[in-house]
């Protein structure tokens, strides 16, 4: 009716369209300076490749199929590493924050673990397993078990205890009372150690391919610097930050699914 | 027109200015309402925290049925006395009999706080109230009467966060009630509403306890409350029932009427007195 009343809807039915792309202006916006200062020759090309130059070096890698089996290779190393490592802090999670006992026998001792830098090990470890396949798995999983045990421990014992009483009060038994009330409780919790937990899987399997490896994308990096091949470095580098976020959204994804009660996830 | 609003009797019953659907006639379970609510009567009952008495020896006997309020000033112990009812603590000495050994989904509480799962639904969060029940066939089916009977059936679908604080006590409350209790006791279920949800509220109270018969224990710090819905008031004072007043006046009542006014007054000027001594 009004002119204030009309405006909103006049715009309205674009917006989900622009809304997907806005995160992605400043990205294009940063290859398309980069491209440019590198045209103009305003940054040399040994020091920074141009983003064209780069996707040609991606598209020839592609062809002969050493990418792929590099981020196939890397991929790979990187869930097995996860699944372990997190499989295992979230066991830990789950005994140390239902039991006392449990609690007080490991807690202690795991947290002494956690304050040494894991990528410390690295000599360590390549004296123990070489370059093999589990050095790199007994990284990730060690570097991944300790954002997500502490995150489900934080979040098993953050539980609102009102509602534990009430499930209590309305004959739960253990186990329902474990799965209506304690788990969804935790759960908002265990996904923060999840993406944090991702990162870091990441961090950890570059730097270990980067050091004793003899494939993998951390591997293929430091191939390339050894024959000065700076565009396959810079390519590595950009297909981290997109593994990375792709890591990112899958979580996020995964959290709207099973967080769609939290008021934070309802959709506007 | 203007003849027929003039001659209304005094005592119709008020206008529910609230949000509260009138509920269908039959869907109220009149054969049910015989009686079911269990008596009980509680002997020397004590319970110390610690070196700290909370409750110094109570003697109370609750007929079936009643509605009984309980005052008191912060710390007297009535919360404590409503969870040692409820069976959620132990005495430390004495005995609270019923007259009929109550199975477990026969004593319910209601909290101040809604205490809804906030990861399941609106019909979910009711279903809890079943106990063990909550496989039978008919769990949704009655979880679905008790929505209706508070008068939220269309919100069985929806997440308690978009709920207002009436509404998710009223949830709370069908959660209560979904499992037929005999005994229904009430934390100050109302103490964090606004002052119109709570009158509405108190009317929905009312309406249930009078429907389904179940034995009402309402703990309260608003006397007005007590005095308007309970067929007795209990006020305790450093864990021993101080007073125990009957308010013997038709319902539904109204609400500041005088005689209401007066009773309450009277408590009131009792628990002031009291803290005066220990001021």
């Amino acid at each position: 009716m009004s002119l204030i009343d009309s405006l909103p809807r006049v715009g309205a039915p674009k917006l989900p369209k622009i809304d997907g792309l806005i995160p992605w202006i400043v990205p294009l916006v940063i290859v398309l300076v980069w491209q440019l200062a590198c045209v103009t020759g305003y940054v040399p090309s040994r020091v920074l490749p141009a983003p064209t130059d780069v996707a040609l070096a991606g598209w020839k890698l592609l062809l002969s199929g050493e990418l792929i089996r590099n981020i196939w290779v890397s991929f790979w190393r990187a869930s097995i590493g996860f699944v372990i490592g997190g499989g295992i802090g979230f066991a830990f999670g789950l005994a140390n924050g239902l039991s006392q006992l449990s609690a007080k026998l490991t807690d202690t001792t795991l947290q002494m673990v956690r304050n040494i830098p894991h990528l410390a090990l690295i000599p360590l470890v390549i004296l123990w397993f070489g370059i093999d396949e589990s050095a790199k798995l007994f990284l990730v999983a060690l570097g991944v078990f300790f954002p997500i045990y502490l995150n489900t421990l934080h979040g098993i014992r953050t539980v609102d205890p009102q509602l534990i009483e009430m499930g209590r009060i309305y004959g739960m038994t253990d186990g329902e009372l474990f799965r209506r009330v304690i788990f969804p409780g935790a759960l908002p919790s265990i996904f923060v150690g999840l993406r944090f937990a991702l990162g870091i899987m990441w961090l950890t399997l570059i730097v270990a391919e980067t050091i004793a490896a003899s494939s993998g994308l951390g591997y293929m990096a430091m191939q390339a610097r050894e024959f000065m091949l700076i565009d396959v470095v810079v390519l590595s580098i950009l297909i981290y930050a997109l593994l990375g976020k792709l890591a990112d959204s899958a979580s996020r994804a995964l959290e709207r699914l099973t967080l769609s009660w939290h008021p934070a996830f309802q959709k506007k | 027109m203007q003849e027929a609003l003039r001659f209304q009797p005094v005592d119709a019953e008020p206008v529910d200015h609230a949000d509260i659907v009138v509920k269908p006639r039959h869907l109220r379970r009149v054969t049910e309402s015989v009686a079911r609510g269990l008596a009980l009567t509680i002997r020397g009952l004590r319970k110390a925290f610690g070196d700290n008495e909370v409750l110094r020896g109570i003697d109370l006997h609750i007929p079936s049925g009643q509605f009984v309020a309980i005052v008191g000033r912060s710390g007297c112990g009535k919360s404590t006395l409503l969870r040692l009812i409820a069976g959620l603590e132990a005495p430390t000495a004495g005995s609270i009999a019923f007259d009929e050994e109550p199975r477990a989904q026969d004593v319910r509480v209601m909290f101040q706080e809604p205490r809804l799962l906030p990861w399941a639904r609106v019909l979910s969060n009711v279903e809890v109230g079943l106990g063990r029940e909550r496989a039978s066939a008919d769990a949704q089916a009655r979880a679905e009467r008790a929505l209706v009977e508070v008068g939220l059936g269309d919100k069985r679908a929806q997440w308690p966060s978009v709920l207002s604080g009436g509404q998710k006590q009223r949830v709370a409350l069908a959660r209560a009630l979904v499992s037929q209790p005999r005994v229904l006791a009430f934390d100050e279920p109302l103490g964090a509403l606004d002052a119109l949800t709570r009158i509405s509220m108190q009317q929905l109270l009312e309406r249930v306890w009078r429907d389904q018969g179940f034995t009402a224990i309402l703990v309260t710090h608003d006397v007005a409350e007590a005095v308007a819905l309970a067929d007795r008031v209990l006020v305790i004072e450093d864990g021993r029932i101080a007073e125990d007043v009957t308010i013997d006046l038709p319902r539904p009542r109204r609400r500041g009427s005088a005689e209401l006014a007066a009773l309450e007054g009277e408590i009131l000027k009792h628990l002031l007195e009291g803290s005066e001594d220990t001021l």
